[in-house]
């Protein structure tokens, strides 16, 4: 008797026993859930693609004045297709790539397999880094300088849009801010 | 209807629910308004669809990201929430057989919702708050954005309160014994989860309000992000608890089941209410300045129990209506209940859909890509609305449809009108919502970014071209899009033309027909049990079974992916 819009018939609901089939299901299920837990932590020691911890505070001018002196100090050539510098530097070393309305600077070029401590903020709204075609996407904040030990694993061309909307109109928007890896051997 | 010696209360004669008459109006009112919004927020959300064709592109950027902005508040609050009013209201009131608290604070819930309603879309349709629903600082929208929106939450907490006080009054004057419905209880649960959505809300935007307004300096975008969620993610587990408690009732409702277990599905309830709100870290997986430890935890809602509650909901409601169907009469084979279902009911196969299409659309989907490592290739991508339109109109939109087919004859005494139409209904719907999810989610693997306006690039000298497939992807999960559409708009038809035109229900006469409990046609039978394997659902089980395959397979299937993407460390 009874139904789920009237109160339980036995009032001592609390103590009948629970049906085979929603018993096994309840086992295998937190036993999954236990497993995904465990995973997510173990991925950290056997994954490679891991998120940083690594996040400092700082300011649209602080950050803008980084990446100058990266500019100027790294710069290797006029990228073909919008005549600005691409910047190579070292492997290793502090890269630093602002995200402002409505693109992503410099334009940066880095050697397959190599690690770079990539800086990443923001000189104004909320911004997303989304690299293509790998398809790896943060959320780039102004104030926050997050940190990313990046080693490209492939050569060619990247380019990196807009993962967070970051308004913007008819000509000139969140849909046409761009910015460019290149990676080579 | 009689206007001389009219009680207070009308009796049911089917359901024996004890309607209280002020109540009544009080649902009536916010399942109305609910429904008028869907279908604005429904065409906003067209003229979305249609531009995202990458072969169509109707709206221009400015119009497109206004007309964003507008379907996401339209469609994911205020729909849902005039319509969860209704159902708080209808679960306190008519299920308890009580009287509403407060009619009058309840009456001020419904138009400040309204008000705040309306000035979120004059500030929206004045085109300088294109900030998107979630309005992130140092976006800046108009301040009567802000101010709409924090009106709009007051009288949604308002409700609330009104609902608490229903059930306090319930319990005083004793108008049911022993413990709660499980419904109601689901009803209580979403309640608890409102108010710390709304509390979460108000914490944040009445600080951006006056930050809007000149009065404060700073926001910090990132504490924005993180209080912000706290309202953003849980006000969709409010959905989420509301649309299970609807699949519960129509189980009773349409095959005279009863929970198969009141301890396991309360359990269940309970477990939401302890960790489903950790959820907002989904949000919040790819950003600067959280710790992993900090994000595991939150993430999988402490080992995961959230998601524990929502499997367990899964096969206990399919479970019920099969144990139902068997002691009915239906105990042979694996699956003669479910083929022998009433498929051409609007009630069941609404809710049905809505149950099959959660779990394994929106749930799987959930489950993987909240991963902290998994959500670097998904977070913001396309996958993003497709994920949560697997929720939200695969699960939330098309229960809350299915329960206003059973509502209509019930709340507003008029029979379905457009009965034909209604049959087929939540099927062009569900096809539409089906395909659409997945095919975005499909794009958004390929990497197709969300909330843009044009994902060709169109005229940029560093334009990325998306594979052909991710575009021809985007194609037909839009124009599924507009077949989703097609669904919402014929619901709409029928509800308008039935609350309006359809033939009324005499107050002694039955909405519905009879339906008898399932125990009681089981005891005529004389039989002692049902199932095979000594399980009492066992197709269920089966059913359950391949929903978790599939979520092993497609867990690893992402880590196989994600371990080929560039070292990040």
């Amino acid at each position: 008797m009874g139904t789920s819009y009237t109160p339980p018939t036995n009032p001592d609901w609390w103590r009948e026993p629970i049906e085979r089939t929603e018993m096994v299901w309840i086992v295998l299920s937190f036993t999954w859930c236990v497993f995904m837990f465990g995973w997510m932590i173990g991925w950290h020691w056997i994954g490679n693609q891991n998120m940083s911890n690594e996040t400092y505070k700082t300011t649209p001018e602080a950050f803008s004045q980084k990446v100058a002196d990266m500019q100027a100090k790294y710069t290797v050539r006029k990228d073909e297709a919008t005549g600005e510098d691409v910047v190579a530097p070292p492997p290793g070393s502090d890269v630093y790539l602002a995200g402002m309305m409505w693109q992503w600077r410099p334009i940066l070029e880095f050697q397959k397999g190599k690690t770079y401590r990539l800086h990443m903020s923001s000189l104004d709204v909320g911004h997303g880094f989304s690299l293509q075609p790998e398809n790896i996407n943060f959320q780039v904040y102004p104030g926050y300088e997050q940190v990313l030990n990046l080693t490209p694993n492939k050569t060619g061309i990247f380019s990196i849009a807009c993962g967070e909307y970051c308004g913007g109109g008819d000509t000139m928007g969140h849909h046409t801010m761009l910015g460019r890896i290149y990676v080579k051997e | 209807m009689s206007t001389t010696t009219m009680s207070e209360y009308r009796v049911d004669p089917v359901s024996g629910l004890k309607i209280n008459r002020t109540a009544n109006t009080l649902v009536k009112w916010n399942a109305f308004a609910a429904v008028v919004f869907l279908l604005v927020g429904g065409l906003f959300g067209l003229g979305v669809a249609l531009t995202r064709m990458p072969s169509v592109q109707l709206l221009s950027p400015e119009i497109f990201y206004m007309a964003l902005t507008a379907h996401g508040l339209v469609n994911l609050a205020v729909w849902i929430i005039f319509f969860e009013m209704a159902v708080l209201y209808f679960l306190g009131a008519h299920v308890l057989g009580n009287r509403l608290a407060t009619p009058r604070w309840a009456w001020t819930q419904f138009w400040l919702m309204l008000v705040g309603a309306a000035m979120v879309a004059v500030a929206v349709l004045g085109g300088n708050s294109s900030v998107m629903m979630t309005s992130y600082v140092p976006l800046t929208a108009e301040p009567h954005f802000y101010l709409g929106l924090i009106l709009f939450a007051v009288g949604a907490l308002i409700g609330c309160f009104v609902f608490l006080g229903t059930l306090v009054i319930a319990k005083r004057e004793k108008t049911y014994s022993g413990s709660l419905p499980l419904v109601v209880f689901g009803g209580v649960t979403a309640t608890i989860i409102a108010v710390f959505t709304i509390v979460s809300g108000a914490l944040i935007l009445i600080p951006t309000f006056l930050w809007s307004v000149g009065l404060i300096e700073h926001i910090d975008p990132m504490m924005y992000r993180v209080v912000w969620w706290g309202f953003g993610h849980s006000s969709q587990q409010i959905n989420v608890v509301t649309h299970i408690s609807i699949w519960y009732l129509i189980s009773s409702l349409v095959f005279g089941a009863k929970p198969m277990s009141e301890k396991v599905s309360r359990g269940a309830f309970l477990l939401y209410i302890l960790f489903l709100q950790l959820g907002s870290a989904h949000h919040l997986l790819s950003d600067p300045g959280l710790t992993s430890a900090w994000k595991i935890f939150n993430t999988s809602y402490m080992i995961y129990l959230a998601v524990l509650a929502s499997m367990i909901h899964g096969l206990t409601v399919p479970g019920s209506i099969e144990v139902a169907q068997r002691k009915k009469g239906l105990d042979t084979g694996l699956f003669t209940w479910l083929r022998k279902a009433p498929w051409g009911n609007p009630i069941f196969s609404g809710m049905f859909l809505s149950l099959v299409g959660f779990g394994f659309i929106g749930g799987i989907t959930g489950v993987v890509m909240s991963v902290e490592q998994i959500n670097m290739i998904i977070h913001n991508t396309m996958y993003l609305p497709g994920h949560f339109h697997g929720t939200l109109v695969v699960g939330t939109t098309m229960a809350f449809m299915a329960v206003t087919y059973w509502l209509i004859p019930v709340v507003f005494q008029r029979k379905i009108a457009l009965a034909g139409m209604a049959k087929w209904q939540p099927y062009v719907f569900s096809l539409g919502a089906w395909v659409f999810s997945i095919a975005l989610m499909g794009a958004g693997t390929m990497g197709v970014q969300r909330r843009h306006a044009d994902i060709t690039f169109a005229g940029q000298p560093l334009a990325y071209q998306y594979p052909e497939i991710a575009k021809g992807l985007m194609d037909i999960g839009e124009i599924f899009g507009v077949i989703m559409s097609v669904g919402a708009v014929m619901f709409i038809v029928i509800v308008l033309a039935s609350i309006f035109t359809g033939e009324r229900i005499a107050e002694d006469s039955a909405p519905w027909p009879k339906v008898e409990d399932a125990d009681v046609t089981f005891e005529k039978t004389g039989k002692k049990h049902i199932g095979i394997w000594g399980m009492e659902a066992p197709g269920t089980f089966v059913l359950a079974m391949i929903l978790f395959a599939t979520i092993i397979l497609y867990y690893f299937i992402n880590f196989k992916y994600l371990s080929t993407v560039w070292g990040m460390s």
